[in-house]
């Protein structure tokens, strides 16, 4: 069927591409799936806290749960939404597994080959500027409905720069804090 | 019986079941299990597979494990090692979504209320990252200007100019220009 297709190229695109590690990549997811309508940019916040809470990268994680909710979306049974979920996270493997598989037999010694590292220094950049587009894309009245919420903000970007919190204690604290504050 | 490829599995099932954060919280965990633990490969070899895995495109953690994998047992042994590290994720998040659907995270009370303090604490964990980077990558106020300009590219929505994929082949293209001007210069000199 077309919507499962979509969902798989949309996938293989992301993890294709998909350079620099995991936050990286979020650009990437929500070019494809929020631009595409699939999900709202405010699902999208939601995934990546739950990837966050959850073992795995994020990569999969949004693969299974994108390609589950988009085909429930679609008013479809829990098969075809299991589907869904089974397809997007085999797209978005395929290109890790077939490259590394097959350049790794062509390349024995790569650590060695200037050209590979001239190419990931020239990465950062352009993977920064990858993070702070998310970072943009996702300052919207729905992920800040309040001044309360720019204060979680601050405390959460205080704690994660310079008390190294992890990233599972800072969304547990802000869950906590919006359930009490929220009530 | 020991079955090389089912401990693959096992042991990459346990990696990937306990750790939070992707390929690289994985990295000191693979090798503790991997080289100390299993002696399934040298330590020497473990960093030139890293540095390979490290290099490909796509999921950090399928890229790993797939490298180990093949080290060990050529393409079975890669799927073995990839299965087991995808296979953790994959489950744990389909019950979520089975259960956590869209419609309950917006219409349940409490879950509401949870999700509505979560949400402004996940845009401080991706912007910390992104003041980190810049400071280890060297960015300067010159060097600053690229990745501003690619955010606000990417951010405007813009037809062709507002897909990441762009700034990634770009990023791909500099590197290798950059690469092949140093050496031709390197080689005009020697004449």
């Amino acid at each position: 069927m077309n919507i499962y297709l979509k969902l798989m190229w949309a996938y293989f695109k992301i993890g294709l591409f998909g350079f620099g590690g995991g936050y990286a990549m979020l650009s990437l997811i929500q070019n494809e799936v929020v631009d595409s309508g699939w999900i709202t940019s405010q699902m999208f916040t939601d995934i990546v806290a739950i990837s966050q809470m959850t073992p795995g990268p994020i990569g999969i994680n949004s693969a299974t749960y994108i390609g589950y909710s988009v085909i429930q979306a679609m008013g479809y049974g829990q098969a075809a939404c299991i589907a869904g979920s089974m397809l997007a996270t085999t797209a978005v493997v395929l290109p890790s597994f077939l490259i590394t598989y097959w350049i790794c037999r062509l390349y024995v010694k790569l650590r060695q080959n200037p050209v590979f590292s001239a190419v990931l220094n020239s990465f950062k950049p352009m993977v920064i500027g990858l993070l702070a587009a998310a970072t943009i894309v996702l300052v919207t009245p729905s992920t800040f409905p309040d001044y309360i919420s720019w204060i979680i903000f601050a405390a959460a970007f205080a704690i994660t720069m310079w008390a190294k919190a992890s990233p599972i204690l800072t969304i547990v604290l802000a869950g906590i804090a919006g359930y009490l504050i929220y009530a | 019986m020991n079955n090389i490829y089912l401990q693959l599995f096992i042991t990459f099932f346990k990696i990937g079941l306990f750790t939070f954060g992707g390929g690289w919280a994985m990295i000191s965990i693979i090798q503790r299990e991997i080289v100390e633990r299993h002696h399934w490969i040298s330590q020497e070899d473990f960093i030139d597979l890293l540095a390979v895995a490290q290099s490909m495109p796509g999921i950090l953690a399928v890229n790993i494990s797939t490298v180990i994998g093949d080290r060990l047992r050529g393409l079975r042994g890669s799927m073995a090692a990839a299965l087991g590290t995808i296979l953790p994720s994959f489950c744990i998040i389909l019950a979520i979504a089975i259960f956590l659907t869209p419609d309950v995270i917006k219409n349940n009370a409490i879950v509401a209320r949870v999700f509505k303090g979560i949400r402004p604490a996940v845009v401080a964990l991706i912007i910390a990252p992104v003041i980190t980077t810049a400071r280890t990558a060297g960015i300067t106020w010159r060097t600053v200007i690229i990745p501003i300009a690619v955010a606000l590219l990417i951010y405007s929505k813009l037809p062709v100019v507002s897909n990441p994929i762009l700034y990634i082949v770009l990023g791909a293209m500099g590197g290798y220009i950059y690469f092949t001007h140093r050496s031709l210069n390197k080689e005009g000199g020697k004449a």
